[in-house]
C-alpha cells in the first residue's frame, strides 16, 4: 500500500456512507481528501474561516435530509466546542475526521497545547472518539464513525494520528 | 458608508416579522437565538420553523447548509444583529458558496436585548450591508420601512441569488412568545414536515 492509499480509502467511506456535503477548513494531512471531494460532482465541497461553522453546516444538511462530514486539524477542535452543544441538544449526526497535531515528531510546541487536549475536550461534550493510528484501519474506522452517527444519531470524531499522517516537513 | 444607527426610522420587529412571513408558502425558516425565535413563533409555531435556542454565531451556517440540501425550496435566516456579529465568517463563506435559494435577514436593534440592551458593534462602527457586500454578497439591501421588506420577502421566493438585508428595527422588548426548547423534537417534526423523514 503506498503513503496515499488511506486518504483514497477514507473518501470511498464518505461516499459509501452517501456524504453529500464536506466542510473543511484547509490542512495539509486532509489535502488529498479535500482535492476528491471537490472533483465530485455528488458532493459539495465547503471551505469554511472557522470549524465552528461547520458544526452549523451539517446540522443544516441534516435538517434538510443531506448528510455531511467535517474535516479540520485539532486545533481547530478548540473552536468547536460551544457549537457541539447544537449537535448535542438536538442529537444531530456529526462525524468529524481531525488530524492531529502536537504528537509524533512535532516541530511547533503550540501545537501540543490544544493537540494534547484534543480527545478530552471532544469527549466532554459527550463525542464518541476513535483514533487511528495505522493506515491499514483508517478506512474501515471511518465507516464505522459515520454509520453509528447517521444511524444512531450521534456525534464522532475519528482522530488520524500524527504519526500516520507524518511530521510536517519545516525546512524544505 | 453609512452607519448603521444611521438608518431612521426603525421597524416594529413584530410588525417586520409578519411582513416576511405572510405568504412563506414552501418557505423553510431558521432564527437566531433569541428574540428571532420570539419573533417568528409569534407570527406561527409552524413546523418548518428551526429554532436556536443557543449555538450562537451559527444560525447563518445551519441555512447554508438547510440551502444547499434544499434546492427546491427557499430558505430564510432570520436572526440578531449579535448572533450575525459572532459568526461574521459565515458570511465569508455564504458569499462564495452563493446558494441562490438562501436569504439572511438580520434584525438589527444594535443592541444585546437579552442581556440587558447592552450596545453591539452596530450600534456605532459596524455596517452589515457593507460587511455582506464586501463578502461578496452583491444583493444586500438596508431595510427601514415594510414596502421594502415585502420586496424582500417576495424576491426570497425567486430563489434567484444569495439575499442579505439588514432590517433596522426598535430596540424594545414586545412580549415573548416561547416555542418549545426540546431540540430534538424541533429537529424531528422539522424533517417530518419537509418530508425528508
Amino acid at each position: 500500500m503506498n503513503d496515499d492509499d488511506w486518504r483514497d480509502g477514507i473518501f470511498a467511506a464518505l461516499k459509501a456512507a452517501d456524504t453529500r456535503q464536506v466542510g473543511y477548513v484547509p490542512d495539509a494531512g486532509h489535502a488529498r481528501l479535500i482535492q476528491h471531494c471537490q472533483a465530485d460532482p455528488g458532493i459539495r465541497a465547503v471551505s469554511l474561516t472557522t470549524e465552528e461553522e461547520g458544526i452549523a453546516l451539517a446540522a443544516g444538511a441534516w435538517l434538510g435530509g443531506q448528510r455531511a462530514a467535517l474535516l479540520m486539524q485539532s486545533s481547530g477542535v478548540g473552536n468547536c466546542i460551544n457549537m457541539l452543544s447544537l449537535v448535542k441538544s438536538c442529537r444531530f449526526p456529526l462525524t468529524m475526521l481531525v488530524t492531529m497535531r502536537g504528537e509524533w515528531a512535532e516541530f511547533n510546541p503550540w501545537q501540543v497545547a490544544m493537540g494534547s487536549k484534543t480527545q478530552a475536550a471532544l469527549e466532554l461534550m459527550d463525542v464518541l472518539v476513535y483514533r487511528v493510528e495505522d493506515a491499514a484501519s483508517a478506512a474501515e474506522t471511518v465507516a464505522a464513525a459515520l454509520d453509528i452517527a447517521f444511524n444512531g444519531s450521534l456525534a464522532t470524531a475519528v482522530l488520524l494520528s500524527q504519526r500516520l499522517i507524518g511530521a510536517k516537513k519545516w525546512v524544505k | 458608508m453609512m452607519a448603521a444607527g444611521s438608518n431612521q426610522p426603525r421597524l416594529d420587529r413584530r410588525s417586520a416579522i409578519r411582513v416576511l412571513l405572510a405568504d412563506r408558502g414552501e418557505l423553510l425558516v431558521v432564527t437566531g437565538l433569541g428574540s428571532t425565535t420570539y419573533d417568528a413563533a409569534s407570527v406561527a409555531d409552524d413546523e418548518r420553523n428551526f429554532y436556536l435556542w443557543g449555538a450562537m454565531g451559527g444560525a447563518a451556517m445551519v441555512g447554508l447548509g438547510l440551502a444547499i440540501a434544499r434546492p427546491d425550496r427557499p430558505v430564510l435566516v432570520v436572526t440578531g444583529d449579535g448572533d450575525t456579529l459572532m459568526g461574521l465568517g459565515a458570511l465569508a463563506t455564504i458569499g462564495v458558496q452563493a446558494p441562490p435559494n438562501l436569504a439572511i435577514a438580520v434584525f438589527d436593534n444594535g443592541r444585546y436585548a437579552e442581556t440587558g440592551m447592552q450596545p453591539s458593534h452596530t450600534d456605532s462602527a459596524v455596517d452589515l450591508v457593507g460587511v455582506a457586500r464586501s463578502c461578496g454578497i452583491a444583493a444586500a439591501v438596508d431595510i427601514a420601512n415594510e414596502a421594502a421588506l415585502a420586496d424582500f420577502a417576495r424576491a426570497v421566493q425567486a430563489k434567484e441569488r444569495t439575499l442579505f438585508a439588514r432590517v433596522a428595527i426598535l430596540a424594545d422588548e414586545p412580549p415573548r412568545v416561547l416555542p418549545s426548547r426540546d431540540g430534538v423534537y424541533l429537529k424531528t417534526r422539522f424533517r417530518r414536515a419537509t418530508e425528508v423523514e
